[in-house]
């Protein structure tokens, strides 16, 4: 009894503590907005909680509410910054009240994953394979494709069973932005997009839907990001790139396909790095983007966010292979530090 | 102690409760005009064929709703031939034949089944359900294969499996509402029947027909959930736009593809047309508890001298 009011008192002690200090700091504290994609959220609240932890001054709010609602609110101006996993359109782009600027913040992945009775080893896919399993072309595991690219590996008859994201996501964009890149049939017949009309499959809502579903439905296959795959220790094939190789996806094999990226990579850093050319390069990977105003109507938080992004290019980077995202390759940094420039202060 | 005394204090609680009243038409209506102006491009766009046409392509810009519209009246249908001969069996032993001692216990847990969150039934679905639904169909002879009802790959997620989460979902509302209507009916009823030497099969039949009006209500009720549920479905059903009568197919509901789709989807077309999905999915619930109540109003005019008030109101509540 005795205990607990002394511990009761303490509390109201510290609470009281609290309140002071939030009250001293509420006079210069500053509140920044931004919403969109859901895929980098853990990094980019990383980065906020530690940036707050260094300024506690700034405090960046960030919801995850989608590329799509990101975008929408940023044109809106409901929201400072925007966040996506897909580069704006044009069409985007001209709705907006001013220009927007793109920044590349950390980069990521999509692995296939499978589910194939008897097998247990780790399965290659080219390009074309993966197309034209999601386009209901390949209907079987011993299709003469697949074992072609599989020599030595059991593949038994079983229908495959395509699963895929029943939600609009970024995962997607990528995922077929790559597929569109290496076979014509899917560019014409599917298209890129957040979400597409896929021709066959089973939707799952989120990476965990498709995981979910590949993993109970014998002979599934399915998308997943990389990070997820990783934190949830799923085997996934290794994918055949431009170069040749069959590569499996690591953050170091990501990053290396942004360096192989910047020998092209335009001004607006409005680039899609799926199929990249170059060695030992992973195919399937993406960079997701921070969004600005040019010329935003609020300088104090543009000078902010511009110090931000500063920090988060330079130290920041440093959680991100902790999070399993891949670090943005140095020469990218050196020219987005440039860009920065570019909003007016 | 001070009274409201008169006219004046009457007329303020009518003034009141009347603008609460009308506050309910505002906001029904007021849901249709914003549904209606979000979706406007749409609308614009495809007309009439958005309920006809059955591709949906974001990247084409193309869009109709036809196997979200199938899949929601379908997998609701299905769930209503599910559920209620089960939901009206449950009110029936409820009211006229269970034990007293028996019917506490029964009805908190068929009020338990109506407080369980739509998420968790989803869930159960997953990992218990879509395995069950599986191993039934990979175990069907092939005869019975080849029937339209039972096409398709065994991939677990189904219409089928939609179908039986839902089933389970009305239940309780069904049951729980059916109970009461029964309740309300007077006992002199039950007392005249068996006065005239009728068994107890009979007796409840007699019952069953006074209270008809009510329990085609609570029918109704369970049928509006089933059209509106998004959580639950989408976790099982497949997400498959197509249209097919097969019970293993995988399909798509008109709430679900909203809730997958709403928040990625950054071109206005698409938008307006998902939000167009959402005026339809309002227009065919409107559509169906203004049907129910025509044929409730049909059928206590037919039976007047036979429905007693308290039947005649709770079918009213439970539409």
């Amino acid at each position: 009894m005795k205990l607990h009011t002394l511990r009761g008192w303490r509390l109201a002690a510290a609470g009281a503590c609290v309140i002071a200090l939030g009250a001293g700091v509420a006079a210069q504290k500053l509140q920044i907005n931004g919403a969109g994609a859901t895929f980098p959220y853990p990094i980019y609240s990383k980065w906020f909680s530690e940036y707050n932890k260094l300024h506690p001054n700034i405090e960046i709010n960030y919801q995850s509410i989608g590329s799509g609602g990101g975008i929408r609110q940023l044109t809106n101006q409901t929201v400072f910054f925007g966040a996506t996993d897909g580069p704006m359109t044009p069409a985007q782009l001209a709705a907006a009240p001013g220009r927007v600027l793109h920044f590349p913040t950390v980069l990521g992945a999509v692995v296939p994953i499978y589910n194939i009775p008897g097998v247990t080893g780790e399965l290659k896919f080219s390009g074309v394979v993966l197309a034209d399993v999601f386009l209901g072309k390949i209907t079987r595991w011993n299709d003469a494709a697949i074992m072609k690219i599989n020599p030595g590996v059991n593949l038994p008859s079983t229908p495959i069973a395509v699963a895929r994201r029943s939600d609009g996501s970024g995962t997607t964009y990528i995922f077929v932005d790559y597929l569109s890149k290496v076979s014509a049939e899917f560019k014409t017949r599917v298209g890129v997009n957040t979400a597409v009309n896929w021709p066959v499959g089973l939707g799952g809502a989120g990476n965990e839907g498709v995981a979910g579903l590949v993993k109970q439905t014998p002979g599934a296959i399915g998308y997943v990001e990389l990070i997820y795959a990783l934190q949830n220790n799923i085997s996934y094939g290794s994918v055949q790139n431009a170069a040749g190789e069959f590569v499996k996806a690591t953050t170091a094999a990501v990053t290396k396909a942004a360096a192989e990226a910047v020998k092209a990579m335009p001004a607006d850093f409005r680039v899609s790095i799926t199929n990249a050319p170059g060695a030992g390069v992973y195919p399937i990977s993406s960079f997701t983007w921070l969004l600005f105003y040019e010329n935003p109507s609020n300088k104090a938080m543009a000078k902010t966010m511009v110090e931000f992004m500063q920090w988060a290019l330079g130290d920041g980077q440093k959680f991100a292979e902790e999070l399993g995202y891949a670090a943005v390759p140095a020469p990218v940094v050196q020219l987005e530090l440039a860009a920065l420039k570019k909003i007016k202060l | 102690m001070k009274r409201f005394v008169g006219g004046a204090g009457d007329r303020g609680f009518r003034w009141a409760t009347g603008s609460f009243a009308l506050l309910l038409i505002v906001i029904v209506v007021g849901i249709g005009i914003v549904l209606w102006r979000e979706s406007i491009l749409s609308i614009r766009a495809f007309g009439f064929n958005f309920w006809r046409t059955s591709i949906w392509d974001p990247v084409a810009g193309n869009f109709g709703a036809a196997p979200f519209i199938w899949g929601t009246l379908y997998s609701s249908v299905l769930a209503l031939v599910i559920a209620t001969p089960i939901a009206i069996g449950i009110a029936i032993f409820l009211s006229e034949l269970c034990p007293e001692w028996l019917r506490t216990p029964l009805v908190f847990l068929t009020e338990l089944l109506a407080a369980i969150p739509s998420i968790v039934y989803g869930l159960w679905g997953i990992f218990f359900l879509i395995p069950l639904v599986r191993s039934t169909q990979s175990s069907i002879p092939a005869w019975l294969a080849e029937f339209p009802l039972f096409t398709g790959a065994p991939y677990g997620v189904s219409m089928g499996a939609a179908a039986i989460i839902l089933a389970i979902m009305i239940v309780p509302f069904t049951s729980s509402v059916a109970r009461e209507v029964l309740r309300s009916v007077p006992l002199s009823q039950r007392e005249g029947a068996y006065a005239l030497g009728a068994t107890q099969w009979e007796a409840t039949r007699v019952v069953l027909h006074y209270a008809r009006v009510g329990i085609f209500g609570a029918i109704m009720l369970g049928f509006g959930r089933a059209l509106g549920e998004t959580m639950a479905v989408t976790m099982v059903i497949g997400n498959s736009a197509r249209i097919s009568w097969s019970l293993f197919e995988p399909q798509y509901t008109m709430a679900a593809v909203i809730a997958n789709e709403f928040k990625e989807a950054a071109d206005d077309l698409h938008l307006h047309a998902l939000v167009e999905i959402g005026l339809v999915l309002f227009v065919i619930t409107l559509i169906v508890n203004l049907g129910s109540r025509l044929l409730i109003w049909r059928m206590t005019r037919e039976g007047r001298p036979r429905v007693a008030p308290q039947a005649a109101e709770s079918a009213e509540a439970a539409a």
